[in-house]
């Protein structure tokens, strides 16, 4: 093997890209070539370098949600979505609408797509780097944070006390709308906590539903409604839930 | 039900290409060395993916997203009309620049640690294509020698010699850097 031959091929080597056979006529023409073998430990400590640096960038929050947004336009039937709005204006389809039963199939099938929309914005939270856009424990911190961020005011309340800790807050993207996500903490279990915002100001009681092995319970309270989704068991989500509620009844009342 | 498939289609879509939303900005912004133009792109990307998901075989997600963005970078490429001079993609111009030569090895080391990501992104930015992308492809989106090979259509050789080069290119500029510093 000649130096220029082995110069590229190291690459290869650092790479684990070679076969056996390649890697150890590599491995010989370097134990015997000084200078192949200078190159092949400057290399190596130049992957460690680069390997240390944050060179990869994160795409803005805008962006993602631009082409979220971008996604149900490029559809060229008319979406579930719009045909609701039909009904909601009497629009057109008041044929249709006057058949409720379709009308509640679709909304009952548009819950059900937002639950796995959650449960994908619960999942896509525990890839690195995507649970927190801002990391603490204080409530008073993490509720400004939302400040002019979201249309609503998600209740960010601490229930360290409770048993479940406050990690933190952020941004996603539910049903093609920026929706605000609270981060809890049992164990080394995460609680999502996803609020938006809502027409309907009456209460919802809480129930649960089970997606792809993830528990949600979701419930609607002054406006806003709720999922909570997380692997911890039933029980513990429904503890959970209620004592979100109880606290933010308290806040309300106190 | 038409409506019904074609909102399954956009499901599967995002769920099969938005993850590797940040990996492909990331090769936007060094491709482009710009935010905005960066951002455009990659909504461009994802919309044509969107469009051509239905055909889409495999064989892995991303490759095929960055063989996407590739085109849309090369059509702003044109846009710009860039008159950078390019560097020849040849083997024998790798014999020409023996910038590997030098063979003391370590102080080196330290130096790369102690540079800063902001340093080393521009050093990567200055390399000139086609070395960077299969540079970036390599290091920072984790790529294998024969998916970059599918992402940039070209052979696995070229692929090898082309990160060669890139690596040499890189080192050099870390050395010269250093030098001037000193």
């Amino acid at each position: 093997m000649t130096c220029d031959e082995a110069k590229i091929l190291l690459h290869a080597l650092l790479d684990n890209e070679l076969d056996a056979g390649h890697a150890r006529e590599v491995e010989a023409h370097i134990a015997t070539c000084p200078a192949c073998a200078a190159e092949l430990a400057a290399q190596r400590e130049m992957r460690h370098a680069l390997a240390g640096a944050k060179l990869r960038y994160t795409a803005p929050a805008s962006l993602r949600a631009r082409i979220e947004a971008s996604l149900p336009q490029a559809r060229p039937q008319p979406s579930r979505r719009s045909v609701l709005r039909g009904f909601a204006m009497g629009s057109a389809v008041s044929a249709l609408a006057a058949s409720g039963v379709v009308a509640v199939v679709l909304r009952q099938d548009d819950q059900q797509r937002i639950l796995s929309e959650v449960v994908s914005a619960h999942l896509r939270s525990l890839q690195a780097g995507h649970l927190i856009d801002v990391v603490s424990t204080d409530q008073h911190s993490v509720k400004p944070w939302f400040n002019g961020k979201l249309d609503v005011a998600p209740p960010v309340i601490d229930l360290t006390a409770q048993g479940f800790t406050l990690v933190g807050g952020r941004l996603d993207y539910v049903d093609a709308r920026a929706i605000g996500a609270v981060v809890y903490k049992r164990r080394q279990h995460i609680i999502n906590l996803f609020v938006s915002q809502t027409a309907s100001t009456e209460h919802r009681p809480p129930k649960t539903q089970t997606m792809q092995g993830f528990n949600c319970r979701r419930w609607g309270e002054r406006g806003l409604n709720f999922w909570a989704v997380s692997d911890i068991g039933g029980d513990e989500l429904t503890e959970f839930v209620d004592k979100f509620e109880a606290a933010m009844k308290a806040n309300v009342e106190g | 039900m038409p409506v019904s498939d074609d909102f399954q289609k956009a499901q599967r879509f995002r769920e099969a290409a938005l993850p590797y939303l940040d990996d492909v900005y990331t090769l936007a912004r060094y491709l482009l060395r710009d935010a905005s133009d960066a951002e455009d792109a990659v909504q461009e990307c994802y919309l044509r993916a969107l469009k051509h998901f239905d055909s889409y075989r495999g064989p892995a997600m991303k490759p095929w997203l960055f063989a996407i963005l590739r085109n849309v970078c090369n059509a702003e490429y044109a846009r710009r009309a860039h008159s950078h001079a390019a560097i020849e993609d040849t083997p024998g111009a790798v014999d020409e620049t023996p910038m590997w030569q030098e063979n003391e090895a370590s102080p080196e080391a330290e130096v790369l640690r102690n540079r800063d990501a902001g340093a080393i992104r521009k050093m990567i930015d200055a390399l000139a294509e086609p070395f960077k992308e299969t540079f970036v492809l390599r290091e920072i989106n984790n790529l294998s020698y024969r998916e970059i090979a599918e992402a940039v259509g070209a052979p696995v050789g070229t692929v090898m010699s082309r990160l060669a080069r890139a690596r040499a290119m890189l080192r050099a500029a870390w050395m010269a850097e250093e030098e001037h510093s000193k």
